[in-house]
């Protein structure tokens, strides 16, 4: 798992069989993994041989197809718990998306632990993922919801997020680990210790930081931190949720229904003990299968190599993008990653995206699920870059010169 | 690079997107309304004048791509002098021309340029969302509170 390896870009531009596609003859740049990744073969495999050779409901089969398969889906626990250095497997409860995480904890720890009066912060760069349950939370909770200001740069303005802290009735602070549309990486170190010396318990949104860096929940002492599998190299329809296990124990369940319970009566039910009181249903299994595979293709690779890719795709992303007459890059934080929004003087970014895709780049273009931000930062939409580990340097070189001309389309 | 492109962005689609000449809120107005692609963040806001039952002005206020602003301009001229049943009925043909690439109706001639939208999916509500707003603004009853249409 551990082994060190090269990062050798063309074994795993290979890994990823869509790469070879051709879009109108040209060849596939595929700059929007930041909304969803593409899948390595590994990952398909899992799932097809899954399908092929071991498949039946998980938990509940006494034949030897369905403890294969609660075998395979729970070592995406595993898996999870290993990624994010979690002490417990416990504390990893499998959901659908990191929407649903964020949602369960909203429900959950919102309505079952945190009381009226209380109050919940996010910030102004989340994606509406960490904000509208919030607001749902408000509206049927009565807690106040408070929105941490960013600067400028793109950044999180720590002394206002203290401000909105010292009265002590902050509950929970929820705030993006690396934002979607800035491409900033938050604070995670000091944003923890800020909300735990005023009594706050900390979730960060982690579907963008997840796929580029090494995140140890326990180094960080986070309280919740909520990811999504498709962005990092995985089926869709699987997310993940750290919970601190004497958080998980002390909340409600979320959705009622099989596999969440220890008995049922028609009087009364039993909770089943953590992790399964979350997960109500039969859980997608063969995404969980997909996403063990995801996640150890990943860990092969190593976050050491991943980091560095990224941080040298940035670079030379900045360095090209801000030499195009009539081009912004939006937010310039100091710890940022190859997340890159932009506009072009005269052209509106669908009018840039729809032009690059001709070119076989697909970008993506509008508000990035984040509405607020983007009033925040005077903008109606963007178009937005994003990187992977199958980026290479020649693909952000295609999207510059392209840029470059469609500058001159529109001029 | 982009001649292929041409479909889409005809001149006059570049001309009008760059600088319409009907994108201005009326001073005077007697129906208006918003139309808003949220998944996209395109806004207009569109304002009629009648008079003796037929527009005689009409102007927006639009935050959008070249496709989406061309379209409310191209609209303003079309509809002057128009009734309102007549503008709901060319939004009608406007709508299934640009799903379907073209139209032999002589009173859509002006609007063709547009038509070019049918071939890129995504674009369609571009150009159909100042249409969106108009059937809004005309077809809201008086005092109703304002309402908000989308093309998606």
């Amino acid at each position: 798992m551990n082994a060190i390896r090269p990062f050798d870009i063309e074994a795993i531009r290979a890994d990823f069989p869509i790469l070879g596609e051709k879009i109108r003859g040209k060849d596939l740049v595929f700059l929007d993994s930041g909304a969803s990744a593409q899948k390595p073969r590994v990952v398909m495999e899992a799932m097809l041989h899954a399908m092929q050779h071991q498949y039946a409901n998980v938990h509940r089969g006494l034949h030897w197809m369905s403890e294969r398969t609660t075998e395979a889906y729970e070592a995406a626990r595993d898996a999870a718990a290993r990624l994010m250095n979690a002490a417990d497997r416990r504390e990893i409860v499998i959901t659908h998306s990191s929407t649903e995480a964020f949602n369960l904890v909203a429900h959950s720890f919102g309505r079952g632990v945190l009381k009226p009066g209380q109050a919940v912060v996010i910030s102004q760069m989340e994606h509406h993922a960490n904000l509208v349950p919030w607001q749902m939370l408000r509206d049927a909770h009565g807690i106040e919801l408070r929105v941490a200001p960013i600067t400028d740069a793109g950044e999180l303005d720590m002394a206002g997020l203290e401000a909105l802290l010292t009265d002590g009735k902050v509950g929970l602070v929820s705030i993006t680990h690396m934002s979607n549309v800035l491409g900033t990486y938050t604070q995670a170190e000091r944003i923890v210790q800020l909300a735990h010396a005023y009594g706050a318990k900390v979730m960060l949104d982690g579907s963008q930081a997840i796929v580029h860096r090494r995140v140890d929940v326990q180094a960080l002492d986070l309280d919740f931190y909520a990811w999504t599998g498709h962005k990092l190299y995985g089926p869709t329809g699987i997310g993940i949720l750290y919970g601190k296990r004497e958080l998980l124990e002390a909340m409600p369940p979320f959705m009622g229904g099989g596999d969440m319970i220890s008995s049922v009566s028609f009087e009364r039910s039993r909770w089943a003990e953590v992790p399964h009181k979350f997960e109500a249903g039969t859980p997608a299994i063969l995404e969980g299968i997909g996403l063990r595979a995801a996640i150890e293709y990943v860990e092969a690779i190593g976050f050491d190599a991943i980091g560095a890719h990224e941080a040298s795709l940035t670079e030379h992303a900045l360095s090209r993008l801000s030499a195009i007459e009539g081009l912004t890059v939006i937010g310039r934080a100091q710890d940022r990653g190859g997340v890159i929004s932009f506009t072009l003087a005269g052209a509106h970014a669908h009018d840039v995206a729809t032009l690059l895709d001709r070119q076989g780049i697909a970008v993506r273009a509008g508000h990035h699920c984040a509405e607020p931000l983007m009033r925040r930062l005077g903008l109606d939409s963007t178009a937005r870059a994003t990187f992977g580990l199958y980026t290479t340097h020649a693909e952000i070189d295609a999207l510059a010169d392209t840029l470059d001309r469609i500058r001159g389309f529109f001029a | 690079m982009f001649e292929d492109l041409r479909d889409l962005y005809q001149d006059v689609i570049l001309d009008r997107g760059r600088t319409p000449r009907h994108g201005q809120r009326l001073a005077v107005f007697d129906a208006d309304a918003k139309g808003d692609n949220p998944m996209c963040g395109d806004r207009v806001h569109v304002f009629a004048r009648h008079t003796d039952g037929r527009i005689a002005e009409l102007g927006f206020a639009a935050r959008g791509c070249a496709v989406s602003i061309a379209s409310a301009d191209l609209l303003a001229e079309a509809v002057i002098g128009l009734t309102d049943a007549e503008a709901l009925a060319m939004g009608e043909a406007f709508g299934a021309m640009a799903k379907q690439g073209g139209s032999d109706d002589p009173s859509l001639a002006a609007l063709q340029p547009l038509s070019g939208v049918a071939a890129y999916p995504s674009r369609i509500k571009c150009a159909t969302l100042p249409w969106a707003a108009l059937r809004a603004a005309l077809t809201k009853a008086p005092g109703m509170e304002e309402g908000v249409a989308s093309s998606e």
